[in-house]
């Protein structure tokens, strides 16, 4: 053969490569897949006479990666919208009410459309306050321009920590930061067998899973574990053969790690199929997708941290005891609300993390008595508070101001049910609704 | 750290497994460079067109996976005849960037039609055979029927390439196409049926594929860029060499990662690739030319 084509080959060969790791740009928090919804845009309307609309400035991943997870966060923060305005809006003290108008555009799942769009709503749409995209990356790209301009933003499916410690002073996190996604299971499997002592890491090689795995790995050298195995797989990996036996030959009693939904039911999936002897398996992400459950008996006993779950019961009753204000809808209402207005889907954690960042500002502008940013911003900073989403409290620190510290995740477990598999909340404590199953069958 | 034998050997023999498959994967692009030498860039999708054939096969209409495999083969052969009349027939004495280029455009047209029809969320056949547990080795059913089926395809291949008329065409054709037609060898017609084998080839290894992992319609790339990888170590146009090309690789895979982190598999076989293209151009086993 000609060498002039083996170079040819290669040629190719190289440009393939560079073009599989420029499509693959930073994924976070969620598998995506599909496509849907539709957006309006609208104009900032203030008119005298003791009304006021405010415009709440975001983007939504149309298209791209995030698709899926981003129309679900969108269709929650609208929700709360649509109900508020319905309701008549706020009443403030001096008699204003205060009605809520989106603008709203196509970020692509792209962090370059993210800051050009940013950049446009605080300037030509003159958006009040902003709301974040879906994933800590582009939650990052749009955190700096909203402080560059001074608009307070709740950030929302974005888990990330790094964010909020850069010095920023008006973003504020709805989410459980990325540092305590997988400390909860640690905790949970502390109670569960003082036997268990050798841990396994094994997660995706991306910022948010190694984010959540180095952090959860230090925890849990802290709590008196050891890691016989730390390791990170490619983003695009299928074939889990190399690590299963890893795996196998390190003995751990509990595996730990994961990153998203095709990479962790992937691995699921053949680790149930290898039959790894195991006592504790929890994974990033993927469990508490619906569609975990397809994997059928590699899902039985998986444990996997959700930001949300509609089980899970926050009540005024438990804000009262904890000594919380309590504040918006009963989850039940909540989900009951969502299904009506998305042909029955029931939502999801991104659909209800929208949806909070909606009804945190709500609560900070009724703190607060007025719109002004800098009043609202103060509120923020003040807030205590459950909601159906969890409690919600700010860290004010210099040092990671807006990093959200009172939300925690809730873990679920997928268990043998009355028809098939069916997901119930194992841990923390106060909001389980089974026994764990352990060790796995 | 101390590198178990146990480890050593279950990881060799999944990695072997394994490259049995990738090793179908690359004989059909190599098949297809040997005969018309064309670089078949559309080689990725047609896997993935594999992977979703048998995917609708067995969850429409619940039909044993193996069985659907030879539906999956069939429709491979047939896409194949199709796209070389299509797309390559007119471009076949043309310069290789211009097959390059038609099968690229195959390759944008599959994708985009893939990823609208079928969405880029992942699939899975739902399917196993089991596991037999060896010692240190658990050898999963699923992988062991594709080995068998690897090894049966190659010979069926063989016999057809040494025993059938259309073979001896084939043959014929790879070797002088000129010499063949005025010996009455109806060349048009061989270069389509040589194409719809090489696409056959790739649609049966992504079929073998779908039962063991899960796929989106981009999955087939990463089979193509092994199958390059494959091609140019047993040598391209060489169809024995690139199943012995794909166990190599797949042993690789295997026991690359007992000792390093596995984010190295890829770096060492693309320095693999350029070693054998600067040193032995001609493959580990012998180019047909």
């Amino acid at each position: 053969m000609k060498r002039t084509t083996l170079f040819l080959i290669f040629g190719y060969l190289l440009f393939a490569l560079i073009f599989v790791a420029c499509s693959s740009s930073g994924g976070d928090e969620e598998a995506a897949t599909d496509t849907g919804s539709s957006d309006t845009a609208a104009e900032s309307a203030d008119s005298g006479g003791g009304n006021q609309t405010i415009v709440i400035g975001f983007t939504a991943s149309q298209t791209g990666s995030q698709n899926v997870s981003s129309t679900r966060q969108v269709n929650g923060l609208n929700l709360w919208m649509s109900e508020l305005n319905a309701a008549g809006g706020i009443a403030l003290s001096d008699g204003t009410k205060v009605t809520f108008e989106a603008v709203t555009y196509d970020d692509e799942s792209n962090t370059d459309r993210v800051q050009e769009l940013y950049t446009r709503l605080a300037t030509e749409d003159n958006a009040d306050f902003l709301i974040s995209p879906y994933s800590s990356g582009l939650t990052a790209a749009s955190a700096v321009i909203a402080e560059q301009y001074g608009k307070v933003m709740i950030t929302t499916g974005a888990a990330s920590d790094e964010t909020y410690k850069q010095g920023l002073t008006t973003i504020y996190q709805a989410y459980t930061p990325a540092s305590r996604y997988l400390t909860g299971a640690i905790d949970l499997m502390a109670t569960l067998d003082a036997d268990i002592t050798k841990v396994a890491f094994v997660y995706e090689n991306d910022k948010f899973s190694t984010d959540v795995v180095d952090a959860a790995l230090a925890y849990a050298e802290e709590k008196g574990y050891e890691v016989v195995l730390h390791e990170g797989y490619n983003s695009d990996t299928t074939d889990f053969g190399p690590f299963i036996n890893k795996i196998q030959d390190a003995g751990p009693d509990a595996i730990l790690g994961g990153g998203h939904f095709q990479d962790g039911s992937t691995f699921a999936r053949q680790l149930s199929e290898k039959n790894i002897d195991v006592d504790f398996f929890a994974l990033l992400v993927a469990p508490p997708e619906p569609d975990f459950a397809d994997l059928g008996d590699a899902a039985l006993g998986v444990i996997g941290p959700s930001q949300w779950e509609p089980l899970a019961a926050f009540t005024p009753d438990s804000a009262a005891a904890a000594g919380l204000e309590w504040f918006g809808p009963l989850g039940e209402e909540f989900v009951s609300a969502y299904e009506a207005a998305y042909d029955g889907e029931e939502p999801s954690y991104h659909s209800a993390g929208g949806y909070a960042a909606g009804l945190i500002l709500q609560q900070a502008i009724i703190a607060a008595d007025s719109t002004d940013p800098e009043a609202v911003g103060a509120a923020l900073d003040a807030m205590d508070l459950l909601t159906f989403f969890g409690h919600i409290k700010f860290d004010t620190t210099a040092e990671a101001h807006g990093l959200q510290i009172g939300h925690s995740m809730v873990y679920i477990q997928w268990q043998e049910g009355a028809d098939g598999l069916a997901k119930q909340v194992v841990w923390p404590a106060e909001g389980a609704t089974a026994e764990t199953l352990f060790p796995l069958p | 750290m101390q590198i178990s034998f146990d480890l050593i050997i279950a990881s060799l023999i999944d990695g072997l497994l394994l490259g049995f498959v990738y090793g179908i994967a690359a004989m059909g692009l190599t098949l297809i460079w040997g005969v018309m030498n064309v670089i078949n860039l559309a080689h990725g999708p047609i896997i993935a067109l594999g992977m979703f054939s048998l995917y609708f096969i067995f969850d429409l209409f619940g039909l044993n996976p193996y069985v659907a495999l030879l539906l999956v083969a069939i429709l491979g052969l047939l896409l194949g005849v199709l796209i070389y009349f299509v797309a390559v027939h007119r471009v076949i004495d043309a310069p290789h960037l211009s097959t390059l280029l038609a099968t690229f455009s195959i390759n944008m047209i599959i994708i985009g039609l893939g990823t609208a029809a079928f969405s880029a969320s992942p699939r899975n056949v739902d399917f196993s055979l089991g596991s037999l547990s060896l010692g240190p080795v658990t050898l999963l059913g699923t992988r062991l029927v594709a080995a068998v089926l690897a090894v049966a395809v190659t010979g069926g291949l063989y016999l057809f390439l040494y025993r059938t008329r259309p073979g001896r065409y084939i043959r014929a054709v790879a070797n002088n196409r000129d010499a063949a037609e005025l010996m009455g060898v109806p060349s048009a017609q061989i270069l389509a049926l040589s194409f719809g084998l090489g696409t056959m080839l790739a649609a049966i290894a992504g079929g073998l594929i779908a039962t063991f992992f899960p796929f989106t319609i981009l999955a087939g790339g990463v089979y193509e860029l092994k199958s390059f990888v494959i091609g140019v170590l047993g040598g391209l146009g060489n169809p024995v060499g690139a199943l012995l090309g794909g166990l190599i690789l797949g042993m690789l895979e295997g026991i690359i990662p007992a000792f390093m982190p596995t984010t190295w598999v890829p770096v060492l076989e693309f320095l693999l690739f350029v070693l054998i293209l600067l040193v032995r151009p001609q493959g580990l086993f012998g180019a047909r030319k």
